[in-house]
């Protein structure tokens, strides 16, 4: 009874003092984790009851447009994917009408829109950037995406992998970006091209794209996996 | 509510509880927020991992392969509700209880010129329960602060979905400045606020239990004009 009373005090105090001396085995605690995830999914809700589906993200002049836009992942540049447009496929699965695989050629004949947007890094740095490609509701329209369905998922070629809301997918400026500053999208920012959300943070915003999956279970995000926000709208 | 007697201190309940949890949120708001500062930096330098919060970055680049900026978002975000509610029960108590209109006001420009050299010269008597003109305008001017510190934030999280509020503050990365001004003068204010705290221990005292000097109120109706002397 005193023996055990007095390991609980020991615990007590060496758990106080960690606690005390450093925010660090605080954050690692599970208990912590899992309080910080729940708070995740609650933020999820308010964000997505937040989003407004005509609120247009704000639109720059040209000049403001960055032509050597930043290059961001976890590895270095030239370990970008190099994808051959003569083998690359686009593949579609789940909730589609029409799963026929795409090519470049016929991705680069969409009809297609211009936007000087703004990056947001959830680092906190930005970057505006003039892409042009086709607005993913287009091609959700063209290939028979139910579009009420809740989610939409990606995977990349650089084993990335993404997802988001439905009301996001369908929002007027998210866009198939196939061309960065009037140029084809160069390798190392996704070629043959890279979802564009400008109402996401940047990494909400998958380049490399080789499937595109229409679902009501929420996809997994890279990120989101690593801790970050799920819904992380901007 | 309370009557405001000399040398008495007193807190309400939900003062009490308003100003912990406030305290709570705002030290999880500044170490996570250092750390998020930490991966994009305005100015030349970063605050030491030991001040911030998000984890140890060797066990989290092992596990998530991220260096803890996720976990310190992810506080910042949590916490954010916590400040957002403890600072609107502080605000809608201070003004309805009257609170505020009591102990922070009036403040005039002459006072507080007067109480600010006094307090330099370290001339300026303390007397429990009853706040300077310094005090006030402080107190004012950390609720301020507190308020951009939450507008500046949330220009930050959702620059799109409220953009007027981020054009208020001179663009996205302008909000990001407001945001870490206010943060300073916050912890200034913190500062001031616990060396004030060390000095004169009591008012922690009054914060936590509820009231310091001759606050005991059956004391105090029993022989009232004690009270008034002896604290001083």
């Amino acid at each position: 009874m005193i023996i055990a009373r007095r390991k609980l005090l020991q615990r007590g105090f060496s758990l106080g003092a960690l606690t005390l001396l450093t925010g660090c085995d605080l954050s690692d605690n599970d208990a912590v984790q899992s309080v910080l995830a729940r708070f995740s999914k609650w933020n999820d809700r308010v964000q997505a009851a937040l989003f407004r589906g005509q609120q247009l993200a704000p639109t720059f002049p040209e000049s403001m447009a960055v032509k050597d836009f930043r290059y961001n992942a976890w590895y270095s540049r030239d370990k970008a994917p190099r994808l051959d447009p003569a083998d690359y496929r686009l593949l579609l699965s789940g909730k589609i009408a029409d799963k026929r695989p795409w090519t470049v050629a016929e991705l680069h004949a969409l009809p297609q829109a211009t936007q000087i947007t703004r990056h947001v890094c959830v680092e906190g740095w930005s970057m505006i950037g003039k892409w042009t490609g086709t607005p993913f509701r287009t091609f959700l329209e063209r290939i028979g995406a139910d579009t009420t369905a809740r989610y939409v998922g990606f995977e990349c070629a650089d084993g990335y992998y993404e997802g988001i809301d439905m009301p996001t997918a369908l929002h007027p400026q998210t866009l198939m970006a196939f061309k960065l500053a009037d140029e084809i999208l160069p390798r190392e920012h996704g070629f043959p091209f890279k979802l564009r959300i400008p109402t996401k943070l940047g990494f909400k915003n998958p380049k490399f794209i080789t499937t595109i999956y229409v679902t009501d279970k929420q996809p997994p995000g890279y990120w989101t996996d690593r801790g970050y926000n799920w819904f992380s709208g901007i | 509510m309370t009557v405001k007697r000399p040398g008495v201190q007193t807190h309400s309940l939900p003062v009490r509880i308003s100003h912990w949890l406030m305290a709570l949120s705002i030290l999880i708001m500044i170490g996570s927020g250092w750390r998020i500062y930490n991966a994009s930096p305005i100015f030349p330098f970063r605050f030491p991992l030991w001040a911030t919060l998000g984890g140890d970055v060797g066990a989290s680049l092992a596990l998530h392969g991220d260096p803890g900026v996720a976990t310190a978002i992810a506080w910042h975000l949590a916490g954010l509700w916590l400040l957002l509610a403890s600072f609107l029960i502080f605000l809608l108590w201070g003004v309805l209880s009257g609170h505020f209109w009591r102990d922070f006001l009036p403040v005039s420009p002459g006072a507080f010129r007067r109480d600010l050299v006094a307090a330099l010269r370290l001339r300026l008597e303390h007397r429990l329960g009853e706040y300077n003109a310094v005090q006030k305008v402080f107190y004012w001017g950390v609720l301020t602060a507190v308020l951009v510190m939450i507008l500046s934030g949330i220009a930050i999280w959702k620059p799109v979905q409220t953009y007027p509020l981020e054009v208020l503050f001179g663009g996205f990365q302008g909000a990001r400045l407001v945001h870490f001004l206010a943060m300073t003068s916050i912890v200034a204010f913190l500062v001031v606020h616990l060396a004030l705290v060390i000095l004169v221990p009591s008012t922690l005292v009054a914060m936590i239990v509820g009231h310091f000097g001759h606050g005991n109120p059956a004391i105090e109706t029993i022989s009232p004009a004690d009270g008034k002397g002896e604290a001083r």
